[in-house]
């Protein structure tokens, strides 16, 4: 992999700017009668004839080098141009440069579109979320099921006609608000508060949960005594068992559940079932009007909204950016975004390496030596945004407001104690002491512990290779000597001004997994000693374009956009279209978001293979995940 | 030397523990007392222990700090319009609020049958509402802020937790009181302590004034007199700030002094029914 590594900082990167056209064009050549362009307005890529995807999806990855499929998303185009159902797939290669993106379409009364998972398994579980959620079909898909919802759910929830139990309307702002706000509840509507939803013809006297049955089926659930393979002699006679870790379960940091089929101790077969903290995200941040989705994207990766915020950003600013009227972040909104995104990223790693100790056994004391440092990080959010965690900091433009000049807090309650500091200088001494002293201690006080290293050297290896192939990103895919970062791939803001090193490890085992975000925090403060000088320079300019606030019904034009950025726990794209009435609803058309941590998750049954149960905790931590994120 | 990291961990372990008592050896039973102690325990260069010891002492919230919104009327003592609405109904808190939790009836005039700039009922769904700050930030009247006040666990919820206009209204002295420097920003901003529309109301007459000939502006000034006061009310509103969190510690101090002794009454009592029971 050393070569990819090299081509990533290389001369080349100029030259791939226009590979994407190029790859375009070339593509056309190949298969004129499968391949067309997308000629919509305000749209990109191109189309490719359902029938012929896995050929052309073949070419793009071993012909063109698009070796990364960061994202596989449905759209619903009821009542759009040509009413159908597409599959929307953007690759990227793992030495920079823009994005391919193909389209495929399908008929909404039969959807079906051939599978790219053997091309890109990485695409396995968006596959399996667009089936769910979109009712598409893929043939040729190793285990087409429901991932988010259950087995025997009702419909397809993300279509445009599906609606949901308390559905009010079709957009937001609802006019029962104003200006005749008559109160209620919505679950009082419903007789039963029931939330959910059954086919016409059901018979809830004979509910029963068939999703266990199924899931268990593929892994031979029931006695099926053996004799042990190797023929031993002396009459042992085993048999696989099927333990549920979770979804109650502590080393899962939230509702998961792991469904292992144990041999002795060793793991046979593992599938991570997810879905339990679903609260069908997207389909709310389609009822949303654009800036109402800001918080909700807090929610996601709850421990580094500021990063959430930034991505979501990004892609409705690339979408408004086509308007006339469209005016770019000021450059102080940038540096204050950029700080709070790295700030993020110790905060994350922090908490990442704090857990993954948890999960090693090591009950609670490394994490609260690290969160000593994050609750400090969390002091500057809360004085800036308002927020501890659920931020909500960045607007479309720029920033909710400019850093304050004192970290003031005022007694209120009883017991209340104040503080009164000056926020450069406290941003200051924890850029410049703090953190640094922080990550030396964790450093000193994990790195070389024997203990640690016999229990992650080794263990959970993912090569490079797979890395890719299953489009994991971020640390993980670091950790595995892919020098892939967005950051420096498809550079956003203003870090090419900014100096700092793409860190990779070489084993991809647990240890560089947890060594990788040693050295990203370290990179990270080093970025932010950079950004301190700026933030001094430009104190006093603007943070919103005119320095006046954004509108709170933004007008977005036309067209699709995917933006996305390298957030604590890898890639975090946005793929967010308008449909765009200029004088109707301002909502999106579609509101994707192609979540790390659910994306990451789909290598862990393959690097959970023949480990043992306690192996599993630790990577799974290593994975580092957070279940607002993988659930959505 | 197999063995040496873990010994290398544990020197740093121990060097916690003995920070732990450090702030203890420095400080006594002062640690609980003054606020410079406490800044100090959790400033950037602290070392030993960063818990706080909730409730006995708590960490104050900065001014940003978002949480359940509350309504700014007018002072219940202002000499003109004690208690009145600074919100005109104007609908844009809750087209903007993410998860819909405000409703807002409009007043009508019952006479001409139009809408009237004032809220007949208002009501928040506080379990709904998502602490997201879009109504402050974005309503034109300044006339919905975040409050700071996190401690509102109830036993019922569904007869508690939907905030009607009085449960929401909070004088503008209170959000001058948790919010000082925001609060002097906006006042900037608009140009004075009055709402916008009144301040709008002022230069307007002021304006029309200047116009009226010379031999009713002679009439008019004895009248005036109390308008010119008014200015001057408000001139040394505007140089008020500086001096503003000297004047607004009074009634803060005097607050905090009632709630501990709500709370020391309401301890009393609970040490009472203990004793009884």
């Amino acid at each position: 992999m050393t070569e990819v590594v090299a081509e990533a900082k290389g001369p080349e990167r100029e030259e791939n700017l226009n590979t994407a056209e190029a790859g375009y064009q070339s593509l056309k050549e190949r298969f004129p009668d499968a391949v067309s362009d997308d000629a919509r307005e305000g749209y990109s890529g191109i189309l490719v004839d359902a029938t012929h995807l896995p050929e052309v999806a073949t070419a793009i990855r071993d012909e063109l080098g698009y070796d990364y499929l960061s994202s596989a998303t449905a759209v619903d185009h009821l009542g759009l141009e040509g009413e159908c159902l597409e599959m929307v797939y953007h690759a990227y290669r793992t030495s920079g440069g823009p994005a391919l993106v193909f389209k495929a379409q399908t008929d909404r009364s039969a959807a079906e579109i051939p599978s790219v998972t053997p091309v890109w398994p990485g695409a396995d579980f968006q596959e399996r979320e667009a089936w769910d959620l979109f009712g598409i079909q893929f043939p040729g898909h190793p285990n087409l099921k429901r991932i988010l919802l259950w087995e025997g759910f009702d419909g397809h929830p993300l279509r445009k006609d599906w609606r949901e139990p308390y559905y009010e309307e079709e957009h937001k702002p609802f006019d029962s608000r104003w200006p005749g706000g008559k109160v209620f509840r919505a679950e009082e509507t419903n007789l039963f508060g029931k939330n959910v939803q059954y086919p016409d013809d059901f018979d809830l006297g004979q509910l029963a949960d068939v999703s266990d049955e199924a899931l268990y089926s593929g892994l031979g659930l029931g006695v099926n005594v053996e004799p042990l393979a190797n023929g031993s002699s002396n009459g042992l006679q085993t048999d696989t068992i099927v333990v549920n870790m979770g979804p109650h379960h502590p080393s899962t940091h939230g509702v998961f559940r792991m469904v292992t089929e144990l041999r002795g101790e060793t793991i046979h077969s593992l599938e991570p079932v997810m879905g339990y903290l679903h609260r069908n995200h997207e389909k709310i941040g389609e009822r949303n009007a654009w800036l109402h989705n800001m918080p909700f994207t807090d929610r996601l990766d709850y421990i580094s909204s500021m990063g959430n915020n930034l991505g979501y950003a990004l892609a409705v600013e690339q979408l408004m950016s086509r308007g006339a009227r469209y005016k770019a972040p000021p450059y102080r909104a940038e540096v204050i975004r950029v700080l709070m995104a790295e700030l993020t990223r110790i905060v994350n790693h922090l908490w990442a390496v704090g857990f993954l100790l948890n999960d090693l056994g090591a009950f609670f004391t490394p994490m609260l030596y690290a969160n000593n440092t994050r609750e400090k990080i969390l002091d500057v959010f809360e004085a800036a945004a308002g927020s501890r965690l659920m931020c909500n900091y960045m607007r479309f433009g720029g920033v909710y407001k400019d850093i304050p000049e004192r970290l003031r807090s005022v007694a209120n309650l009883v017991n209340d104690k104040i503080r009164d500091l000056d926020f450069m200088q406290f941003l200051g001494e924890l850029v410049r002491d703090a953190i640094p002293r922080a990550i030396d201690e964790l450093d000193d006080l994990l790195t070389e512990n024997e203990i640690l290293r016999t229990r992650c050297e080794g263990v959970g290896i993912l090569p490079a290779e797979t890395a890719i192939a299953y489009s994991t990103a971020g640390p993980l895919l670091r950790a595995s000597g892919v020098a892939y970062d967005v950051r420096r791939a498809e550079p956003y803001s203003i870090y090419p001004d900014l100096d700092f090193a793409v860190c990779t490890r070489p084993n991809g085992d647990i240890y560089d997994r947890y060594l990788i975000r040693i050295d990203e925090m370290r990179e990270s403060v080093k970025i932010l000693k950079q950004i301190l000088p700026l933030l001094e320079q430009t104190a006093g300019q603007e943070i919103m374009p005119g320095g006046k606030p954004g509108a709170y019904m933004p007008r977005v034009p036309v067209g699709e956009a995917y933006g996305r950025v390298e957030n604590p726990k890898g890639e975090l794209g946005y793929y967010v279209v308008s449909a765009g009435d200029p004088k109707g609803p301002q909502n999106p058309w579609r509101y994707h978001i192609r979540a790390t941590s659910f994306i990451n998750l789909t290598v862990l049954g393959t690097l959970c293979q023949g480990h043992k149960v306690a192996d599993v905790v630790t990577i799974l931590g290593s994975i580092d995940i957070v279940l607002g994120e993988v659930d959505r | 030397m197999y063995g040496q990291g873990i010994l290398r961990g544990l020197r740093i372990t121990l060097m916690h523990f003995f920070r732990t008592y450090l702030d203890d050896l420095r400080y006594g039973l002062r640690k609980f007392s003054s606020n410079e102690n406490f800044a100090q325990r959790q400033g950037p260069q602290a070392r030993g222990v960063f818990t706080v010891q909730y409730p006995d002492e708590k960490l104050a919230v900065p001014e940003r700090f978002r949480f359940i919104p509350f309504l700014i009327v007018e002072d219940y003592d202002h000499p003109e319009r004690p208690g009145h609405d600074w919100c005109t109904s104007c609908g844009i808190c809750a087209k903007v609020c993410p998860p819909q939790c405000i409703w807002i009836v409009r007043e009508t005039d019952p006479q001409t049958g139009r809408p009237k700039p004032e809220p007949e009922a208002f009501f928040i769904d506080i379990d709904i509402c998502m602490n997201c700050g879009y109504c402050a930030e974005f309503c034109p009247f300044d006339a919905i802020k975040m409050d700071h006040d996190y401690e509102m666990a109830s036993y019922d919820r569904t007869s508690h937790h939907i905030f009607d206009k009085e449960k929401l209204s909070k004088e503008l002295r209170y959000w001058r009181t948790i919010a000082p420097t925001t609060a002097y920003e906006e006042m900037l901003a608009r140009g004075g302590w009055e709402h916008s529309d009144v301040i709008k109301e002022r230069k307007k007459e002021a304006r029309n004034a200047q116009k009226v000939p010379r031999a009713e502006r002679l009439a008019a000034q004895e009248e005036a007199g109390t308008a010119a006061a008014n200015g001057a009310d408000e001139a040394a509103a505007v140089a008020e700030p500086v001096a503003a969190e000297g004047t607004s510690e009074d009634p803060e101090q005097a607050r905090r002094e009632q709630k501990r002794a709500e709370m020391k009454a309401r301890l009393a009592a609970r040490r009472a029914a203990k004793k009884s029971n």
